[in-house]
């Protein structure tokens, strides 16, 4: 922070030099250079975060989310639980780089990119000024692809332990094309329907992705649970989780690399990503409170499945607020998360009788859902002052800063990504049904995905 | 020659064991297993969905001694296995007709 003041004064500095060198060839010469030397320092500094950020977001999927998800289900899915997650990380690469970063960022129409940086032409070292004007657009690229790959992996909490990999594969290609690169360019990219600061009608405030990745994936995740039904045995027949130490180590995991996700957001090292990186974490732990407080007094015990859950959607919950609220709404919006969320779980998903494997739409469907809604309430221009009408006057932002407003606008922008997410998986669930078809057969689910699908067991102790 | 097979709490393995030292047996066979008599299971929640876990994690011990020696080793396994709740487990004896060591075959109680 203190380099990049200097870095700011410095440039300060340089501008009045620069009218004083005016007519002196020599002295204009070293301004120049001075002047190229402080923009190369700061795009040091904040191609270094963005690195680090997009390493962490992808060690959200692998290791984190596939030791969330493998501890949870039972030993007999533990390899082909974390292959949902992992094969992501290869498949969404691919398509990302053949038309997914164009068709989420390219072009300037409300609901989806063209093709002019597909095959990842026109995307070298050069910033991209329209998204961030310090990295690389590579950097942006390769961080944009992390929040790429980990979304359809969060849906695999729903259709766990009864899938096809074949029709998984498929679903996720889908998905991604018709889902995700359209909502992803709706709310981030230039021009986009929803996107509050690149010109969109209905401004919405997405600051990492409550509704592009959570309630996409979390409300896709519910209809895949009602599309493919439960799974043989629930819930008559206990269906535990074989390792609650794995999916600890995974929560964890998740926690830490949710600030690559949050504050990297900020696409910058700057107070704004500081400040995301704070509400994230404070959310996270009041989130985790909550949940915890909530079991405890409902059902007598606090469980370590039950704090981490409840971390996590905490987690899910500020994302869209990080980079728009303060520390204490940042944990009012986590508590909510985890008293919402546990209620959900616990509580109205055994009424309603879906098999949601892992609740990926009791956590990420709601928690997101909330988040969303709240962003529009807690969002204050006193931790984000970006948004400027023509004169350069900080414009406010949510509901505490006067503008009641914005809360319909998140409204708007929630319905939109829900409708999005139901009729897109519907459509894309029937298509892999008539051709690969979805659900493994009742023989295959019983022997477990590891040896019907992959042909290898997770644990062989006596070898 | 008798096997004597006992079912016992696995928190109690290592008082069993001592016990056993102490009077000079010092071959068993040990596995873990999971069972129950007349003990209660207990219950676990996952995200509110409740389970009534019925079978109970105990450990089994098999060993085999002269007959003459029987009585001797059953109350040494049953007083260092005993807490005095329900679940502290069961001992079965059974008559065993004949023991080979493998290594150079010898027979009988020999070969214990």
């Amino acid at each position: 922070m203190r380099v990049l003041l200097k870095v700011c004064s410095l440039a300060a500095a340089l501008t009045s030099v620069t009218l004083l060198a005016q007519g002196n060839p020599d002295l204009q010469a070293k301004v120049a250079a001075l002047d190229a030397a402080t923009k190369a320092a700061q795009s040091a500094g904040d191609n270094a975060w963005m690195l680090v950020s997009s390493a962490l977001v992808l060690m959200m999927t692998g290791p984190g989310l596939a030791l969330f998800y493998g501890g949870l289900v039972r030993r007999k899915n533990v390899l082909g639980t974390m292959m949902q997650s992992f094969v992501l990380m290869a498949v969404v690469t691919v398509l990302w780089a053949l038309v997914g970063y164009s068709l989420a960022f390219g072009g300037s129409s409300p609901f989806l990119g063209d093709l002019h940086f597909a095959l990842l032409r026109n995307v070298g070292s050069a910033p991209n000024a329209d998204y961030a004007a310090t990295i690389p657009q590579q950097t942006f690229m390769v961080y944009q692809l992390m929040f790429a790959i980990i979304t359809p992996a969060l849906i695999s909490g729903a259709f766990a332990e009864r899938m096809k990999f074949s029709a998984m594969l498929l679903f996720t290609v889908l998905w991604s094309l018709f889902v995700y690169f359209p909502m992803a360019h709706m709310v981030w990219g230039k021009g986009g329907l929803l996107n509050a600061f690149g010109g969109g009608r209905i401004p919405c405030f997405d600051f990492a992705g409550g509704t592009v990745v959570h309630i996409t994936s979390g409300v896709s995740a519910l209809v895949c649970a009602l599309y493919l039904g439960k799974r043989v045995g629930y819930p008559a027949m206990p269906i535990k989780p074989h390792s609650l130490v794995l999916s600890f180590i995974g929560a964890c995991l998740l926690w830490v690399g949710w600030f690559g996700f949050n504050a990297g957001s900020a696409l910058a090292a700057s107070g704004l990503a500081t400040s995301a990186f704070v509400a994230t974490h404070f959310g996270a732990a009041a989130a985790a409170l909550g949940w915890i407080a909530a079991e405890w007094i409902h059902n007598g015990r606090p469980s370590v499945l039950g704090g981490i859950s409840g971390a996590v959607a905490g987690l899910v919950a500020i994302t869209p607020a990080s980079g728009f609220v303060q520390p204490f709404p940042a944990m009012l919006i986590g508590l909510l998360a985890g008293l919402v969320c546990y209620f959900m779980v616990v509580a109205i998903k055994p009424k309603l009788g879906y098999d949601d494997s892992l609740d990926a739409f009791g956590v990420h469907g709601c928690g997101g859902t909330l988040g969303a809604i709240l962003t529009g309430v807690f969002a204050t221009c006193l931790v984000n002052d970006g948004l400027k009408d023509a004169t350069g006057k900080v414009l406010p932002l949510g509901l505490i800063d006067g503008k009641a407003g914005q809360v319909v606008n998140q409204l708007i922008g929630v319905g939109i990504s829900w409708g999005i997410a139901i009729v897109g998986t519907l459509i894309i669930l029937k298509i892999c049904d008539l051709t690969v078809g979805v659900r493994v057969t009742r023989e295959q689910e019983v022997e477990g995905l590891d040896l019907s699908m992959h042909g290898e067991e997770g644990y062989i102790f006596e070898s | 020659m008798k096997k004597i097979e006992a079912i016992i709490q696995p928190f109690k393995l290592d008082e069993v064991k001592d016990a056993l030292m102490a009077i000079g047996i010092d071959g068993m066979t040990i596995t873990d297993v999971r069972g129950h008599g007349r003990q209660k299971g207990h219950k676990e929640v996952y995200r509110g969905q409740e389970y009534n876990v019925d079978l109970l994690a105990k450990v089994k011990l098999e060993l085999v001694v002269p007959s003459s020696r029987a009585e001797e080793v059953v109350n040494a396994l049953s007083n260092a296995a005993r807490t005095g709740k329900i679940g502290d487990g069961k001992i079965f004896i059974f008559d065993v007709a004949e023991t080979i060591r493998i290594r150079n075959d010898d027979r009988g109680e020999s070969a214990l």
